[in-house]
């Protein structure tokens, strides 16, 4: 039964994951004939490859910071502060989690790039400098530390400090002795997946970064589709591959950490009005900078796609006059849509089956150790998701390359670790005597699992299924290797515009986005009505 | 007075939680609130700790208000109901914490924690991880963390509600032996009636907020004031009737009730062990209910023909079987005129 769960998984993972990182590894190791480890080290010796490997890293180390600066105060007040729009407001910051890179990259342009707002009204151009891209990274990373440190604090439980104060603690003492360590290896862990995150930037770098500005992966994108060094792609992949290796590991290490035995309570019973005149400051200030962060850039992209009479840039979609596609841009809606339903039925059939195989409790070293691998192409980051394709699905035994079903299956892979994350949980969470319960009542198993654990992991499903398919609308690094000219998806789309010249490009590339910022938004907005707390990390 | 509170108010949205409370604590002395959940209690205990603001009214310890005194600096001490130990600190690192708080020195912290955890009956746990610990032992643990930093007033918010009752029965003793050889303060709220009696030298009895009752155990359980309190403190032949001279009319016919009775109309109050049963033709005529056994005794539940059920103490070996019609006379000297 186990075995039977876990081999559809265990079958897609191999041949559309670990197959084409092994192409990746023999492309660029395996040289003349001969395995060359050295390689590795030649590469990196490279001034030019040294200097991208320390701004990919000062960056994503810059980034985390500021948004640990900016966002901990969020998570405070989100979790323990009540006001009116508190809800709203908290799906509201999670929006940006899931939009499309290139929409972030675009919004961003629209705020601070060349005749942006900024540029109009001060003369201030931020594109060119690191800000930009370190902005657009608190952007997206905003909702992350909210959810995973703010989730939490909502339910530690506060009569620990007030416990602590009993005894003769100050405020700020007894947030320090009690609170802090509580809360430390959830900062820990909100703070390695930011990292990641930035570290493995790709839609954001790739439209915001200027000349100098290039992260390991936009540096693969470069090496593969303008140098056509394949082998040096591969080797910085095998680079990449073991940085967020290594980042991972330390994550599930404060994740176990995580969980060791804390006060907790119900979230909704943590909160309370704001005291005192420094915490109404604090909720202004945390206001006011969801407002700059979060709002003003997605409200200049939405200005700027009808700078232009009569809906000019949105009509312009409708024709294939610009010469960027062979086809009307507004066919990538239709594409974008298709390949996401397609890519969310496997990712939701993959993650889903995998998700049981890991809840059972006689789930043994090997399964854990699946569980391990199935976050892999989360971090691994989808450029070398897209580039494995493209190196390792375009020959016998497997040729894909002209098939359409390549970039969903691209897609599904980067969404299936959203599925599992969000129905572990709650699959853990049904609480075994139930099913023993139904069992003794004279329900068979399956009887049991349709009766018991299906109406408690509906909701999941559903939320699953929403990532999975707001994950493959947005998805951007694998796509752009694998897709195909006529048959471009809306972020690849984007970007093509966004390559060329003239003020046409530009307006058609911001109502592009603002579709796309639309689609996402409203299917994360669903997802937020159909959440439960329990509902996983993310 | 070592803790007096004033006209104490707290409002949660429109209600008032605490509804004008007024109540008085004196050095060495124990003191129960015992009342219903939902009654108060607690937040009357967070109102003295300075946890919670006060709508109006005061609280005055050692005669100083302490309005404006944040919780650390008021030198009371709170043991929590479910206790809010650590966890991420060992035994001995929890009952140091309020040490450390006021800067005693690490030989002085060592040496207090080895001298309390003596005094629970917990020696040599101070390594322990606190997630390994019994209920009894956590109880133990959070105790001697209140304890540590000698606060002028103790303050236990339903101490024992979570152990099982035999280990319930032995704690509240130990208790009350352990603060009357401290000379330890204490500010105790419980629901449980028994707990309140076994420990307090006072009780004050809340309902909605305010004060129903205070007095010593005897008084108030010898003389409860209105029929929440009895029925608060497990009675249940509680009844209307109206006095005549020394003599109640009531449903269950004429009760005897003392000389110096208010006339009128009363509510009456017959404890069970002044429901003699006699032989079926004499008194009231009952048909026997239920029959529970309550160890020195048998509550008999007993069903008049057309009035509420009353209940009797019956002696184990003289308690009738159910289904039996037994007669009912009253006691005086059990009948109380309650309000």
């Amino acid at each position: 039964m186990r075995l039977g769960l876990i081999a559809v998984p265990v079958t897609f993972f191999a041949v559309f994951f670990a197959y084409p990182v092994a192409a990746i590894l023999a492309r660029g190791l395996h040289v003349d004939g001969a395995w060359q480890l050295a390689r590795i080290w030649d590469v990196v010796a490279r001034s030019d490859i040294r200097h991208v490997l320390w701004f990919t890293t000062w960056q994503a180390l810059a980034s985390t910071a500021l948004t640990l600066l900016v966002a901990l105060p969020g998570a405070y007040v989100f979790a323990r502060l009540d006001f009116p729009g508190k809800q709203v407001l908290r799906a509201i910051v999670t929006v940006p989690f899931v939009l499309p890179t290139v929409v972030v990259g675009t919004a961003f342009l629209a705020l601070v790039g060349r005749g942006g707002l900024l540029d109009e009204l001060w003369g201030v151009r931020l594109d060119t400098t690191v800000w930009a891209i370190l902005l657009a990274h608190v952007f997206f990373n905003y909702a992350v530390v909210v959810r995973t440190v703010g989730g939490l604090w909502g339910q530690l439980d506060p009569r620990q400090e007030e416990a602590a104060r009993m005894l003769g603690a100050s405020r700020f003492t007894a947030w320090r002795a009690v609170t802090l360590p509580a809360l430390a290896p959830a900062v820990a862990a909100a703070a390695l997946m930011v990292f990641l995150f930035t570290f493995t930037s790709f839609g954001v770098v790739q439209i915001l970064g200027g000349p100098g500005f290039s992260t390991l992966e936009v540096e693969i994108y470069r090496q593969t589709s303008e140098i056509f060094d394949l082998s040096t792609a591969a080797v910085l992949t095998i680079i990449q591959f073991m940085a967020v290796g290594a980042v991972l590991a330390l994550h599930a290490w404060t994740v176990r950490r995580r969980e060791t035995a804390l006060r907790l309570v119900d979230a909704s019973v943590t909160a309370r009005r704001p005291r005192g005149r420094g915490e109404w400051a604090l909720l202004a200030g945390v206001l006011a900078s969801v407002a700059v962060l979060l709002l003003l850039p997605l409200a200049v992209l939405v200005q700027r796609s009808f700078d232009a009479p009569d809906f000019g840039y949105y009509r312009a979609l409708m024709s294939s006059d610009g010469g960027v596609f062979l086809v009307a841009p507004i066919e990538a809606i239709g594409n974008s849509l298709r390949y996401a339903v397609v890519a969310t039925v496997i990712a939701v059939v993959i993650g889903g089956l995998a998700a049981a195989a890991l809840t059972r409790r006689d789930a043994g070293r090997f399964v854990r150790g699946f569980d391990a691998l199935l976050m892999l192409p989360l971090g691994v980051s989808a450029v070398t998701v897209g580039f494995g394709f493209l190196i390792a699905l375009d020959e016998p035994p497997l040729d894909l390359r002209a098939s359409w079903i390549l970039v969903p299956l691209a897609q599904a892979l980067v969404g299936v670790p959203f599925v599992v994350r969000t129905m572990l949980p709650v699959l853990r969470a049904v609480d075994g005597r139930l099913r023993e319960a139904a069992a003794v009542l004279g329900a068979s198993p399956w009887r049991v699992w349709r009766e018991v654990d299906l109406p408690m992991v509906r909701r999941a499903l559903l939320i699953a299924a929403g990532f999975a398919f707001a994950v493959s609308l947005g998805e951007f690094g694998a796509t752009v290797f694998i897709a195909r000219p006529d048959n471009p998806t809306l972020p690849v789309a984007v970007a093509r515009l966004l390559g060329r010249a003239g003020e046409l490009n530009y307006g058609q590339a911001m109502a592009l986005s603002t579709i796309l910022m639309v689609v996402c938004a409203v299917s994360l907005l669903v997802l937020e009505r159909l959440r439960t707390d329990r509902t996983g990390e993310f | 007075m070592l803790l007096g509170i004033e006209d104490a108010t707290v409002r949660f949205g429109g209600r008032a939680v605490l509804d004008a409370v007024g109540l008085g604590v004196a050095e060495h002395e124990i003191v129960c609130v015992l009342g219903p959940s939902g009654s108060g209690k607690s937040t009357l205990l967070r109102a003295v700790a300075g946890l919670q603001p006060l709508d109006s009214g005061r609280v005055l310890l050692d005669g100083r208000d302490q309005s404006g005194v944040p919780a650390h600096k008021r030198g009371v001490g709170l043991m929590f109901q479910d206790h809010q130990l650590f966890p991420q600190r060992d035994v001995g690192g929890n009952v140091a914490f309020g040490l450390r708080m006021h800067g005693a020195s690490k030989g002085q912290q060592a040496e207090r924690v080895r001298e309390l955890l003596d005094l629970v009956g917990l020696p040599g746990a101070a390594g322990r991880a606190v997630a390994g610990l019994s209920g009894g032992e956590q109880q133990r643990v959070a105790l001697a963390r209140a304890l540590a930093p000698r606060p002028r007033l103790l303050m236990l918010d339903e101490p024992l509600g979570q152990l099982d009752r035999s280990l319930r029965e032995r704690l509240v003793v130990e208790l009350r032996e352990l603060f009357g050889r401290l000379g330890t303060t204490v500010l105790a709220v419980t629901h449980d009636q028994g707990e309140a009696f076994a420990l307090a030298d006072r009780v004050v009895v809340m309902r909605d907020g305010g004060v129903a009752q205070a007095g010593t155990p005897l008084e108030v359980w010898q003389r409860p004031v209105d029929e929440f309190v009895a029925r608060f403190l497990g009675f249940d032949n509680v009844v209307e009737g109206t006095i005549a001279g020394e003599a109640a009319d009531t449903p269950w016919g004429k009760l005897p009730v003392g000389e110096s009775a208010a006339q009128g109309t009363r509510t009456l109050l017959v404890r069970p062990a002044g429901v003699r049963l006699v032989s079926g033709d004499a008194g009231l005529r009952c048909t026997v209910a239920a029959r529970a056994f309550k160890g020195t005794h048998v509550a008999v539940h007993l069903q008049p023909a057309d009035a509420p059920r009353l209940e009797a103490a019956c002696a184990l070996r003289e308690a009738p079987e159910v289904g039996d019609v037994v007669g009912v006379e009253f006691d005086a000297a059990e009948i109380v005129v309650l309000g």
